[in-house]
C-alpha cells in the first residue's frame, strides 16, 4: 500500500475510534470506575516526571538566557521570558512529550497484548465493547489530566527558574516573580490550557488506535508501541504550530 | 462423577438426547442452529474461506479439522461476528446475522459460549471475575453471580482456584476456566478453538468429556476446532447418560446406539475438503485425508 493511502485509513481508523467512543459517552454502560481509575493512573502516576520536567526546564531557561538578556542590559525581564515561553510552549509540549512516552507507551503496549491474547476478542464475545469499556476511559483521563499536569509543570518550572534566578544570579525572588506576572496575561493561560486538551486527544487516540490495531504477536505489540510514541510526539509539536497560530488569532496574543 | 450431577441439576426432561431418531423428527431440532452458505473471506490477497457452507443442528457437535492457519478460529470469529464475510450469508438460530451491527450482534452473542485457544483470560481479573465476566456485563446481582461462578468452577473441577490470578494457574487450568467462563449463562451453542491443544493427556480427556456430557445431557450445539484425532475419537464414539442412580456416566457407542450427532467437517485451502462422520472420515481413501488421520 503507498504511504498517502495508509496515512489516509489510519487517519480514518483513528477518526473512527474517537468518534464512536464519544458517542458512546451518550448511553450506558459508560464504566465509570474505570475513568477513575485511568486518571488516576495517568494523572497521579505521571506527576513525579511531569513535576521534575517542569522544574528543571524551567531552571534551564533562567540559566540559558539570563545572560544574553543581560548582553541587552534587560535581566530584570527574566520572570517574563520565562514564564511567556513555559505557559505558552514548553509546559504544554513538554507535558505531553513526557505523557505520550509514559502513558502513550503503556496503553499501546496493554491493548496490543490484549488483541494477540484474544482478550479483546473474548470482551466483545462476552459483550462488552471495548471503545466503552477501554478507548473511551483513557480519552476522558488524558483529556482532562494532561491540562493539570501541564499547570503544575508550568508552576515547577516557575520556581525551578526562580531558584536558579536567585541562587545563581543573585537576582531576588520577588522581581522574578513581579517580571513573570508581568509577562503573562490570561489569553497565555487560557492558551496553555487548551493546547493540552487537544494533545490529550492526539496522544490518547493515536495510542489506543496503534494498541487495538496489533497484528504479528509479542512482537506486533513492540511495534505499536514504539509506533504510538513516534507517531503522537510528531503529531503533538506538528499540532502544537498549528495550534498556536490558531491561539494567536483567536485571543488576539501579539497584537500590539 | 456424582459430583457434576448435583452441581449440573440434571434432570430427565432436560434435554436427553441418546434417542436421536424420534428428536431429529422435530422442527425445532431440524432447522440448524448454525449455517455457513457459501461463505467467503480474504485478508488482503490471501483467501481464507472460499465458498464455506456448513450446518450445525441442536444438539449436534461438528468437529472442524484443518492445518494451522487453514482459516478455523477464522470461521470461529465469523460465527460470533467479530469479523464480517466478504460474501455468503452466516445464520445462527435461523436470523442472518452478516450484516449485523456490533449492537445488533450482542444478543446473539449471549446465546454463545466461545472457548479461546490459548485461553485468553484476562489477566487483570482474578478466577472468580473471569467466570463472572458476562454476567457483571448483564448487571446480575452478586448473590446470584457468586452462586453461578462456583456453580460452573465445580463443573470443570476448579472451586479451589477462585481467587487466584490467571498468571498462578497452569495451562490446563486456564483452559478449564475457559470453559468456565464459556458456560456461565447456559448458552445454547458452545464454540471451542483447539481446547485441547498444548495438554496432557489425561486433561486433554477431561475436556473432552466436558464438551460430551454438554452435547449429551444439557442439548448444547457445538463447534470443536481440534487437530488432535484422538479428540474426534472420544466426541464420536463416547455419550453420557445419567443412570438410574443419578450418576452421570460415559458410555462406549455399541451395536445398539450409533452416535449421528458429531460429524467432522475438514477444511483444505479455504474448502471444504470432507463432511462426515468419523468412520466416514478414518476410512476415506484420499490421501491428503489419510495423511492427516495417520499422519503418514
Ligand atoms: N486479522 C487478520 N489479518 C490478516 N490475516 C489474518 C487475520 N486473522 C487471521 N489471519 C490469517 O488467516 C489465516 C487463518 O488463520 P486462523 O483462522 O487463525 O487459522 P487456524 O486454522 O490455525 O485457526 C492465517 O494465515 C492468519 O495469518
Ligand atoms: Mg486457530
Amino acid at each position: 500500500m503507498n504511504p498517502i493511502t495508509k496515512f489516509i485509513f489510519e487517519l480514518q481508523g483513528i477518526s473512527l475510534l474517537v468518534w464512536r467512543s464519544f458517542t458512546g459517552l451518550f448511553s450506558r454502560p459508560r464504566y465509570a470506575s474505570e475513568w477513575i481509575r485511568q486518571m488516576d493512573l495517568i494523572g497521579v502516576g505521571s506527576l513525579p516526571i511531569v513535576l521534575l520536567t517542569g522544574f528543571f526546564t524551567g531552571a534551564v531557561l533562567v540559566l540559558q538566557t539570563y545572560l544574553t538578556l543581560q548582553a541587552y542590559s534587560i535581566q530584570s525581564s527574566t520572570g517574563q521570558l520565562v514564564a511567556t515561553s513555559l505557559v505558552r510552549e514548553l509546559g504544554p509540549v513538554l507535558t505531553a512529550l513526557m505523557v505520550s512516552g509514559r502513558i502513550g507507551s503503556a496503553i499501546a503496549a496493554e491493548l496490543g497484548s490484549m488483541v494477540v491474547s484474544q482478550q479483546i476478542d473474548a470482551m466483545r464475545a462476552f459483550g462488552t465493547d471495548p471503545n466503552r469499556k477501554l478507548v473511551a476511559p483513557r480519552l476522558i483521563a488524558l483529556i482532562l489530566m494532561l491540562p493539570l499536569l501541564t499547570v503544575a509543570a508550568d508552576i515547577f518550572g516557575l520556581i525551578g527558574g526562580a531558584i536558579v534566578a536567585d541562587t545563581i544570579y543573585n537576582q531576588d525572588v520577588n522581581a522574578f516573580v513581579n517580571s513573570a506576572r508581568e509577562g503573562i496575561q490570561v489569553k497565555d493561560i487560557i492558551g496553555g490550557v487548551v493546547k493540552p486538551v487537544f494533545f490529550g486527544l492526539v496522544v490518547g487516540s493515536v495510542a489506543c488506535h496503534k494498541g487495538l490495531s496489533t497484528t504479528g504477536g509479542t512482537v506486533g505489540v513492540g511495534k505499536s508501541t514504539t509506533d504510538s510514541v513516534v507517531i503522537a510526539s510528531i503529531w503533538v509539536i506538528i499540532f502544537d504550530f498549528f495550534l498556536s497560530k490558531a491561539l494567536q488569532y483567536l485571543l488576539d496574543i501579539g497584537k500590539m | 462423577m456424582a459430583k457434576l450431577e448435583d452441581t449440573l441439576n440434571i434432570s430427565d426432561e432436560e434435554g436427553f438426547v441418546t434417542e436421536f431418531d424420534a428428536a431429529m423428527d422435530d422442527p425445532y431440532r431440524v432447522k440448524p442452529v448454525i449455517e455457513f452458505r457459501d461463505v467467503r473471506l480474504a485478508f488482503d490477497d490471501k483467501v481464507i474461506l472460499d465458498g464455506v457452507s456448513f450446518t450445525v443442528r441442536r444438539g449436534e457437535t461438528k468437529c472442524i479439522l484443518g492445518r494451522s492457519g487453514g482459516g478455523k478460529s477464522t470461521t470461529i470469529r465469523l460465527i460470533l461476528g467479530l469479523l464480517k464475510p466478504d460474501s455468503g450469508q452466516i445464520l445462527i438460530d435461523g436470523e442472518d446475522i452478516t450484516g449485523f451491527s456490533e449492537e445488533e450482534m450482542m444478543p446473539v452473542r449471549q446465546k454463545i459460549g466461545m472457548v479461546f485457544q490459548e485461553g485468553a483470560l484476562f489477566d487483570s481479573l482474578s478466577v472468580y471475575e473471569n467466570v463472572a465476566y458476562r454476567l457483571r456485563e448483564q448487571n446480575v446481582e452478586e448473590e446470584e453471580i457468586e452462586h453461578e461462578v462456583r456453580r460452573m468452577l465445580r463443573f470443570v473441577d476448579l472451586e479451589d482456584a477462585i481467587d487466584k490470578t490467571p498468571n498462578e494457574l497452569s495451562g490446563g487450568m486456564r483452559r478449564r476456566v475457559g470453559i468456565a467462563r464459556a458456560l456461565v449463562g447456559d448458552p445454547e451453542i458452545v464454540l471451542y478453538d483447539e481446547p485441547t491443544a498444548g495438554l496432557d493427556p489425561p486433561t486433554a480427556r477431561t475436556i473432552c468429556e466436558l464438551a460430551i456430557k454438554l452435547r449429551d445431557l444439557q442439548d448444547v450445539s457445538s463447534i470443536f476446532v481440534t487437530h488432535e484425532m484422538n479428540n474426534i475419537g472420544y466426541l464420536s464414539s463416547e455419550y453420557a447418560i445419567v443412570t438410574e442412580t443419578g450418576e452421570v456416566v460415559l458410555e462406549k457407542e455399541g451395536e445398539k446406539l450409533c452416535l449421528i450427532n458429531t460429524e467432522v467437517i475438514m477444511l483444505r485451502d479455504g474448502k471444504i475438503a470432507f463432511s462426515g462422520t468419523d468412520e466416514k472420515l478414518r476410512s476415506s481413501s484420499d490421501p491428503y485425508i489419510q495423511n492427516f488421520v495417520y499422519g503418514k
